[in-house]
């Protein structure tokens, strides 16, 4: 069915894909032959690791085959700036938490950056209701599960 | 006998007021998250599992039970009324259930999937309670080789037999494997594929990687398409009830989806698309009237809806009784028994049978709550379908990131779920299936682990999986498996060249 499709040449996503299987195949090998500890007697830990990557290596020369035949499935043209948002709305939570900013904060950001990759255009409110979202959600998990998540200045405030 | 005093018995533990209380919440937060959509119930039961991280283990099993049934039930409402199925299972649902909602009639379509679902789950449910116990009886003979052969067949059903892609699938399944590897290895101590890193010591959480997957991937997705086909709902008009004709061209189809559903999700024969498909193409031939199928024939929503919870009861017999997961649900759930130390398995009816059947009778409570539940609450799911779309997504977002902090808050598990939720971003555009992943990294080491004991019993001779008849059996099945969609695609080429 895919081949209504037919690319001229080779399909670059496939191939992509393909490079990337043998790389992860490598690390996985390469991880497994640096390993010191070999079972006395049966299987050791490095075992599985090799069979992992054989069957990776497999896949990704299958992969080039793909390439060559008809490729992967053509997407629809994929809107990045909404992706940017997004990842950035995730990058400013681990931010957040890694430089102890918070749970409230780091939810409100998240909050209002996917809403603005998503296509609303009032980042003020909906950094407001994250940060009541994310209120909400601490004081929540801490009196009812007895489960402190993340806590930056401002959370110290409730407990 | 046995079997009716064991369930009797777990009656008893599920009928605990608070274990019905726990019930209760199970199937309304299950079916309110479950009815978002582009959450199916895999997604549904990974959020909300670090909601229970706290809890007693029976109470929050049987919760855990809610969840499922009612992820299951709010994504054939999502399904019926958007025209946006939440998983694979619930397309064939989507297929006339959405055109009876435009044609007015998605009051009789909701009802018909919901008491379709009631009676499947109730008969599937009774399936499972009488053919567990049984199948504990086989699976306590077996040894480890024939687990790590069963474990192949699920690996390659999984990945490799449904799907557009055995090569898709498979390399998925690879990959999940892979991260299984990360981690201290159980047997010797080793630490492998850590690069360093102290926290993927304990390796990479099941739930992490669904999470991402599942709910940043879909978010990422929706996203990056967002200009196109909008979705609408479809109101509900008129009756929701169903009426005399209604019954009557439903029954059988009800009937007839549990039988499709709860046999094939009891084998290790991966997920809940095969017997819905199955279900909605036997109703088509059977139907009366042939010429409404395509125009919202109730035949296509009664039989698909019954296969689909059918099926999913079906799932739970090789979890508990062999601890086998074969839907990316049942992977998550199986992390979910994990994170209390319970194996589900042949011990665990052994050793903790208040639980194991505590948690059977639970599934039937839980029927019978969501279907009083569910049609009179039906207008408040309608409006949760409601909420923008922006605002839908930054909430799932959150809830996503909240049951991670709650679990373990280091930013290099955070960092994970952002790049597992960007790999699910890229699968799906390149429609690669991610279930086969969660699958691999949750099973992937449990097959290592039988594997090795396997050997080490026969001190490192290959030969003891083939000479046992059934890891020989199940391993000729999952070989056959794997090469026949290869195969048939290779005599498909050869008839295309033919004319």
């Amino acid at each position: 069915m895919t081949n209504d499709t037919r690319a001229q040449g080779a399909d670059k996503p496939a191939l992509i894909v393909g490079v990337l299987l043998l790389v992860v195949a490598f690390l996985v090998g390469y991880d497994a032959a640096q390993q010191t500890i070999v079972a006395t007697y049966g299987l050791g830990p490095t075992a599985m690791p090799y069979v992992v990557a054989c069957g990776l290596v497999i896949l990704g020369l299958s992969h080039f085959v793909v390439a060559f035949r008809g490729g992967l499935p053509k997407p629809e043209a994929a809107d990045g700036k909404a992706l940017l948002w997004i990842a950035a709305g995730l990058v400013c939570l681990i931010g957040c938490i890694a430089l102890d900013g918070g749970f409230v904060i780091a939810i409100a950001l998240l909050f209002a950056c996917t809403a603005r990759g998503m296509g609303r255009r009032a980042f003020a409110i909906d950094l407001a209701i994250g940060f009541a979202l994310g209120l909400a959600i601490f004081l929540a998990f801490a009196k009812l599960l007895t489960l402190i998540l993340p806590s930056g200045p401002l959370e110290r405030l409730f407990l | 006998m046995d079997t009716l005093l064991s369930l009797l018995h777990g009656f008893t533990v599920a009928f605990e007021p608070a274990k019905l209380m726990f019930c209760l919440i199970g199937v309304f937060l299950g079916t309110a998250v479950g009815v978002l959509p582009g959450i199916g119930p895999a997604l549904t039961v990974a959020l909300l599992l670090p909601v229970t991280f706290k809890l007693d283990p029976g109470g929050s099993l049987i919760m855990f039970a809610g969840i499922y049934y009612g992820g299951m039930y709010g994504g054939s409402t999502t399904a019926i009324l958007l025209n946006a199925p939440g998983e694979s299972a619930s397309l064939a649902t989507a297929l006339e259930g959405s055109k009876m909602a435009k044609a007015g009639r998605g009051g009789p379509a909701l009802a018909t999937s919901a008491i379709g679902s009631f009676v499947a789950g109730l008969i599937a449910t009774i399936g499972l309670a009488f053919l567990a116990p049984w199948l504990v009886e086989v699976a306590v003979k077996f040894g480890p080789w024939d687990y790590f052969a069963l474990m192949i067949v699920a690996f390659v059903t999984v990945s490799a037999t449904f799907g557009d892609s055995p090569l898709r699938g498979l390399t998925s399944l690879f990959l999940g494997i892979a991260l299984g590897l990360i981690g201290i290895d159980k047997l010797t101590g080793q630490a492998r594929l850590t690069f360093g890193v102290p926290e993927l010591l304990n390796g990479v959480e099941v739930t992490t990687l669904a999470v991402g997957l599942f709910a940043v991937g879909e978010a990422f997705y929706v996203a990056s398409k967002r200009f196109r086909d909008p979705e609408e709902i479809i109101p509900i008009k008129g009756s929701l009830w169903m009426t005399k004709e209604d019954w009557k061209r439903s029954w059988a189809p009800w009937l007839r989806g549990t039988a499709f559903g709860f046999p094939i999700g009891a084998l290790p024969a991966g997920g809940a698309e095969v017997p819905t498909f199955l279900s909605y193409s036997t109703e088509k031939k059977l139907c009366k009237y042939p010429g409404e199928f395509g125009k919202g024939a109730i035949e296509g929503v009664a039989g698909p809806e019954a296969a689909n919870n059918a099926s999913a009861a079906g799932t739970l017999v090789p979890l508990l009784t062999l601890g086998l997961p074969t839907s990316a649900t049942a992977a998550i759930m199986l992390a979910g028994f994990q994170q209390y130390g319970l194996n589900p398995g042949p011990l665990l009816f052994a050793e903790k049978p208040d639980l194991v059947w505590g948690l059977i009778a639970s599934l039937f409570i839980a029927n019978v709550m969501l279907v009083i539940l569910n049609l009179p609450l039906v207008g408040l799911w309608v409006r949760l379908l409601a909420i923008p779309q922006p605002w839908l997504y930054a909430g799932i977002l959150v809830f996503a990131t909240m049951g991670t902090l709650a679990v373990n808050g280091s930013p290099v598990e955070l960092t994970m779920l952002f790049a597992f939720g960007f790999i699910g971003y890229l699968m799906r555009r390149y429609d690669y299936p991610v279930a086969p992943m969660v699958v691999g990294l949750i099973l992937g080491p449990m097959a290592e682990a039988q594997l090795r004991r396997a050997l080490q019993i026969s001190l490192g001779d290959p030969m003891i999986l083939l000479e046992n008849p059934i890891s020989a059996t199940l391993l000729g099945i999952a070989f056959l498996a794997l090469v026949a969609p290869f195969a048939m695609k290779g005599l498909n080429r050869f008839k295309a060249s033919e004319d």
